[in-house]
């Protein structure tokens, strides 16, 4: 399988840069056992019957997956600068080979960073029964579709030194309308803007973990909209960068 | 050896009139053809004419040199042989198929003149990677030894130097193992020594039968290591020829002498004169054979003094053939 060759040096490039892996991964990390670890006796947070460590288990997991994923962008922003998408232009790897080795680099991203959270809440003392992980999980690696081809998209439209603020913006606003900071309530303009994002439903299948309970028929119907269109977007993006004159 | 002031419009013309006779014989579909080839690109002081209507037509097997100074349309050129940029106008060919096809074929391995390499990984994780996209590449093992990383091969990408870094992206351009190998200005960022090796291993490249473009400014690099110079100015060509050939029209030295009274003309038309000019009080012959011009100056005019022969290498050739053909054209001097 020589496509596979293509994708296991694009993973080995992912996982070796460390400063990328640290703020991408380590990011959520911190972040979880600064809050988290103060708190690790709050077993009823806001009245929610659900205790904190867990609560901002699921919450980051959701944030720093999407982050994760979107922040392939600034890879491909990087790799545009120095002329190397132009060098791929002249080789007969295919649009898909090229897709499949960034989402593959992405999801393996997201997959770590929800092995790290998950181990980081057992140490806080969380246990989730083995059915709500696991869909839990399955719903978050779907779910994060239209964010890696948000990533790829980005990555192709916006240059290397815009793409950090653009996708650090656009996550933190997706991750907000999103309802992954605070919940958006059961009505109202947020709310429902929120159940039109992938954000939104990114969080929801993080809940999963709490409820047991998977997406409505809506949830999987924004999701593959979203897919859909970020990623003709992506491939639209795609094609009109190598086209263009260097 | 620099003498720009020397070349009037009216020489340049004359020398741009007609192209050295091409000896290579043409075969449809066999080898390449860029056929009527013309990219404009808008700019804040109008379009700019980067390609004018060139026509080139090369055999499998045949090492080409594209010469020409800076913004004179190789890197367009070389762009839409490529396929990375579309003609406006006329058509190009690869073996018969279009550049895509030839690209997504795998027959095609390239240098660019810019562009760097990905970090994070080794020099021989880097071409494993990229052999694999190819249907039919090099072993990994064979183009290290070729092209001299072998001692550097374990090293991250991004710990190479300038130089080495231009060694990689030259593996990177062979291992594909492809019929064409285009090299758009691939010594810019290399030490001389660096120089003298990368085209030691282009030159046994190029001897396994596999032909080879590449564009250069650098007159040197055209004459050591190509059968043939094709010479771009303005977006046109100007010359196409062996080294020698291109030298020869242009006069491979120059006489000056002090001759206020001669008349260009007659001059210019001396056995062994390729052309003729004045500057001041002095006239000045390129001579495609100097021995024979400095006789016939002496015989006709007794009255020359002051008189010089300089040695003149491409250069010269290069200089008297590049300078501005057309003056009325409102772009000509723009580089890209």
């Amino acid at each position: 399988m020589r496509g596979l060759v293509y994708t296991r040096y694009e993973l080995l490039r992912a996982f070796r840069n460390r400063r990328f892996f640290f703020f991408s991964i380590g990011f959520p990390l911190l972040f979880y056992f600064v809050i988290a670890s103060p708190n690790r006796g709050v077993h009823d947070f806001d009245r929610s019957g659900i205790s904190l460590p867990l609560y901002y288990m699921v919450g980051l997991t959701a944030f720093g997956t999407m982050v994760a994923m979107i922040s392939t962008g600034t890879r491909i922003a990087s790799e545009r600068q120095i002329g190397w998408t132009r060098q791929l232009r002249i080789t007969p790897l295919s649009t898909r080979a090229y897709f499949r080795a960034k989402l593959l680099a992405a999801y393996m991203m997201s997959g770590l960073t929800i092995v790290l959270l998950g181990l980081a809440g057992s140490s806080l003392g969380v246990s989730l029964p083995a059915g709500h992980w696991l869909a839990m999980v399955g719903l978050i690696l779907v779910a994060l579709l239209p964010f890696a081809a948000l990533g790829i998209m980005l990555g192709h439209l916006i240059n290397v030194d815009s793409i950090g603020p653009a996708t650090g913006g656009g996550a933190s606003l997706l991750a907000f309308l999103g309802g992954t900071w605070f919940p958006l309530g059961s009505h109202g303009f947020l709310f429902e803007l929120g159940r039109l994002l992938p954000s939104y439903w990114l969080v929801q299948a993080a809940h999963t973990g709490l409820t047991g309970h998977g997406w409505p028929v809506r949830g999987w119907v924004v999701i593959a909209v979203w897919s859909v269109v970020l990623s003709a977007g992506a491939l639209y993006a795609f094609r009109r960068d190598t086209k263009r004159a260097g | 050896m620099q003498r720009p002031g020397t070349l009037s419009a009216a020489s340049a013309n004359r020398r741009y009139a007609g192209r050295v006779a091409s000896t290579y014989p043409t075969v449809d579909g066999a080898g390449i053809r860029l056929d009527g080839l013309s990219k404009s690109f808008r700019s804040p002081e109008g379009p700019v004419h980067a390609v004018r209507e060139i026509d080139v037509s090369i055999e499998r097997g045949e090492t080409v040199a594209l010469l020409g100074p800076n913004g004179a349309g190789k890197s367009t050129t070389i762009d839409m042989l490529l396929g990375l940029q579309p003609p406006d106008s006329g058509g190009v060919s690869l073996f018969g198929r279009t550049p895509r096809q030839a690209v997504d074929g795998g027959l095609v391995g390239a240098m660019l003149q810019t562009g760097s390499l990905i970090q994070y990984l080794s020099v021989r994780e880097l071409l494993t990677m990229m052999a694999s996209v190819y249907p039919a590449p090099l072993g990994v093992d064979e183009v290290l030894e070729q092209t001299g990383l072998e001692a550097i091969a374990r090293r991250r990408t991004q710990k190479l130097s300038g130089g080495e870094t231009q060694r990689v992206r030259f593996a990177l351009a062979i291992v594909s193992n492809h019929d064409l190998l285009v090299l758009d200005e691939p010594t810019v960022a290399m030490d001389v020594e660096s120089r003298h090796e990368f085209w030691k291993s282009m030159r046994s490249f190029a001897a396994r039968g596999k032909t080879v473009v590449f564009a250069t400014h650098y007159l040197e690099e055209a004459d050591q290591n190509a059968d043939r110079v094709v010479l771009m100015a303005h977006g046109r060509i100007v010359a196409d020829g062996s080294p020698t050939e291109i030298k020869g029209r242009v006069g491979s030295r120059t006489i000056r002498a002090t001759l206020p009274d001669a008349d260009l003309g007659e001059l210019s038309g001396l056995p062994g004169v390729a052309n003729a000019d004045r500057h001041g009080e002095a006239a000045l012959l390129s001579c495609a054979d100097s021995d024979q011009a400095i006789r016939a100056l002496l015989e006709r005019f007794p009255a020359a003094r002051d008189i010089e022969i300089t040695g003149a290498g491409l250069e010269d050739a290069f200089l008297a053939l590049t300078a501005d053909p057309d003056s009325d054209a409102p772009d000509a001097a723009v580089a890209l």
